[in-house]
């Protein structure tokens, strides 16, 4: 499971700022989050702050020297959706979707919405450091580079201690599911809970 | 913080508590089988038609709902049974003096609400005494995964003569790289007849691919065709319960043993349950396996037993899972085949309903190969686990299929698979198998003790073995050819059980004097206290044996 001690802590604040549009920039990687995460949820299943998750993925990005912008995806619960969403809005055809449990896909617009780019199935493994890799991948990508996937991780006792649970984050994020509804643009502010 | 004692420290470091639980949330599925929302018991039948079951009118049936009722239940049977009280039938199913036959007779007629109705007036006790009984076939039986975190054949080979030795009479394998899975195959067949004649292989994959080893004759039967409890959940995997039932036919159309899959959870899980209970949903899988003319079933959770193993009363609706397949006289492959809890303690607990009573598969999947190499996500048994396996069969008398095997008889069984799978590679032209690895595999624990073998060449001849439309002739010839001219004859012998078609029979299995074992000649004929399958004679005097024991004759030694 993941180490989930955060040394400090930070709060997230998202500001919709209506439908979310096409990308104009080739050098863009898209974060698309699900309906419930830093709302309802503010932590992944093994207890990750929402702020931590998104902060390393941007951080991950920009360390490539690429853009990001973070959508919702209010439509649905399905990560393959969600990734696929923000991958064909995204000016780069690279997309992030990550559910508030945690699990993570890297897409690109092109690809069939059940292929994917790179999967991370296992919420409960997931991360800072993983999230960290995951940006930095799907900005490589975006960049027209072949990075090596991030490796794979495998616990099999994942399943006793956490599938329960994902059935029921599952379950929850899915009422907050807006059918038909777009995605929406969404500022992201993340600051040291103590600060000033 | 508020100050904790020593003793909550202690029980908070206990594995246990590294388990997941969750409350019952039954508008969502998530209950195991008492849910206010499941329906009612119901029938009526106009001409010769259920025109309504479990509360519903015919017009308002789901596909599963149809085939169940067109298929699964008989007719002619069911308002009569319907008629009987669900506690009366339990009882009737606990009761030895009345036989399988007057149960099936009433079982027949019963809907799934019927099924769900009878199960919750019985405690785990009066479940395991009723699966004594309903178990369709006599003698029991045990099947093992043999599987490679690197798929590695020589390993896989090795292992399966192992498992083969030690007693189990199925052998099943899967795929990290699904594109290594014809080499896999090969190696866990070539592997199972280095260790004891007529053990049957599977390969779990997609189902293509697996129906076409099948009927190449490099596997044996096959398993891992789902089924799921509601509609949603079906058509995410582009299938009804017809397209299901053709698959069916087709492996029987080769004489090829087959059965479904499904389990309890697999909907809530999925987010589409309908907020019916798990066990409900699982019973309409189990009528849909009956009505598509599959004579067993693997069942009990499978992969989503972290989810009624979560729920209160989970586990218990686990064995009635198992019960009800026995109860409809399919065959039932009973689970435990999927890591299930961080707690010794509660994986023998959750693996004793099945192991006591005794089930036609006790395990659909006793881990052969440490969980780490276990690609089917880890076992609730591993081979770690083996000695103590043995010891609770000698300590309850009862027969878990498992005996246990002196050091040198295992190695020779390793030793020879691996250098019998050598042969067969080389005589079929596939990447060489060096004396390093067969050295290696012979005295492995698991893949991390192996060298590592060139994966894209494999992955090359393993297209190829595909696309030459190499058989299981193939293989008899290659082994013949290799000088394994016994086990050329014996796997020859098992491909003429497709001709004879015996193998289709419900629960039927290969002795190792390659004869068939099914409820048609062996009949589960339990009917009280000294009748039914006991462990005795040769086998009991098999069972005794353990890696220490000490000897009556002389103290200072140890026998076996």
């Amino acid at each position: 499971m993941a180490d989930t001690s955060v040394g400090t802590r930070r709060t997230l604040q998202l500001q919709e700022r209506g439908e979310a549009g096409p990308g104009t920039r080739a050098d863009e990687v898209v974060i698309g989050i699900s309906p419930a995460f830093g709302d309802f949820f503010t932590k992944t299943i093994v207890d990750i702050p929402h702020a931590e998750v998104l902060r390393e993925l941007l951080a991950g990005i920009e360390e490539q020297g690429v853009q990001s912008r973070v959508i919702r995806y209010r439509g649905g619960s399905d990560l393959a959706v969600i990734a696929h969403a923000a991958a064909k809005l995204s000016g780069s055809g690279i997309g992030i979707g990550v559910l508030s449990r945690g699990t993570t896909m890297i897409h690109q617009k092109d690809l069939v919405r059940l292929s994917n780019l790179e999967l991370f199935p296992q919420a409960p493994l997931m991360d800072l450091e993983t999230f960290r890799k995951v940006g930095r991948n799907a900005a490589r990508y975006a960049k027209g580079e072949s990075p090596e996937p991030v490796p794979a991780r495998n616990d099999f006792m994942a399943r006793p201690r956490w599938q329960a649970k994902a059935a029921l984050l599952h379950i929850k994020e899915t009422e907050f599911v807006q059918q038909g509804a777009a995605p929406v643009e969404l500022d992201v502010r993340i600051q040291l809970a103590d600060a000033g | 913080m508020a100050k904790q004692s020593r003793r909550t420290e202690i029980l908070e470091q206990r594995p246990v508590n590294l388990d997941g639980f969750v409350e019952e949330w039954p508008e969502v599925g998530m209950v195991a089988m008492d849910s206010p929302y499941d329906p009612k018991p119901s029938v009526r039948v106009e001409d010769g038609v259920i025109v309504e079951m479990d509360g519903k009118p015919r017009a308002e049936f789901d596909f599963l709902d149809q085939f169940i009722a067109d298929h699964a239940i008989d007719v002619e049977a069911t308002e009569a049974a319907m008629a009987i009280e669900p506690v009366q039938i339990a009882r009737m199913l606990v009761d030895p003096g009345v036989s399988r036959n007057e149960v099936l007779a009433v079982s027949r007629g019963l809907t799934p609400a019927a099924l769900l109705e009878v199960v919750k007036t019985m405690n785990v006790v009066e479940m395991m005494q009723a699966v004594q009984k309903m178990r369709a076939r006599r003698t029991i039986a045990n099947q093992a995964h043999s599987t490679s975190a690197r798929d590695n054949p020589v390993q896989v080979a090795a292992e399966a003569a192992e498992a083969a030795l030690r007693g189990f009479r199925e052998l099943e394998t899967t795929l990290g790289v699904v594109r290594y899975a014809p080499l896999v195959a090969i190696a866990l067949q070539v592997g199972a007849l280095a260790g004891k004649p007529g053990v049957l292989t599977q390969c779990a994959l997609e189902e293509a691919t697996e129906l076409e080893l099948g009927m190449r004759g490099i596997t044996a039967y096959a398993e891992t065709i789902s089924v799921y409890g509601t509609e949603p959940v079906f058509c995410d995997g582009d299938d009804t319960p017809w397209s299901k039932a053709f698959l069916a036919s087709a492996y029987a159309s080769r004489g090829i043993k087959m059965r479904f899959t499904s389990g309890t959870g697999s909907e809530v899980q999925m987010g589409n349950a309908e907020g019916k209970s798990m066990l409900y949903l699982e019973i309409r899988c189990i009528l849909v396996t009956k009505g598509a003319g599959v004579q067993g079933l693997q069942n009990g959770s499978i992969s989503c037993i972290g989810v009624p193993g979560a729920v209160p009363g989970g586990i218990r609706a686990v064995l009635a899972e198992n019960l009800i397949a026995s109860t409809v006289d399919l065959e039932s492959a009973s689970g435990n085949d999927q890591s299930f809890s961080h707690s010794d303690m509660r994986r023998v607990a959750r693996l004793l309903p099945q192991l006591l009573p005794g089930t036609d598969f006790v395990c659909s999947g006793y881990s052969a190969v440490p969980n780490y190499d276990n690609m089917f996500a880890g076992s609730n048994v591993d081979a770690a686990d083996y000695d103590d396996w043995n010891t609770i069969q000698r300590d309850l008398q009862v027969d878990g299929g498992l005996r246990h095997v002196p050091e040198a008889e295992l190695l020779a069984a390793r030793n020879r698979a691996a250098r019998a799978l050598q042969g067969v590679f080389a005589q079929l032209g596939l990447p060489a198998i060096t004396d390093k690895e067969v050295e290696a595999a012979t005295y492995a624990h698991g893949s991390q003790d192996l060298p590592l073998r060139n994966v894209l060449e494999d992955l090359k001849s393993a297209q190829q073995v595909m696309d030459r439309g190499v058989t299981g002739l193939d293989i008899v010839k290659a082994l013949e050819g290799a000088g394994f001219s016994d086990m050329a004859h014996t796997l020859l012998a098992i491909l003429r059980q497709r001709v004879s078609g015996d193998l289709l029979h419900t629960s039927a299995i290969l002795t190792p004097e390659l004869e068939t074992l099914s409820a048609v000649n062996d009949a589960n004929d339990y009917a009280g206290p000294g009748t039914g399958y006991r462990p005795s004679g040769q086998r009991w005097e098999e069972m005794k044996r353990l890696r220490h024991v000490v000897s009556a004759q002389n103290p200072e030694q140890e026998v076996g």
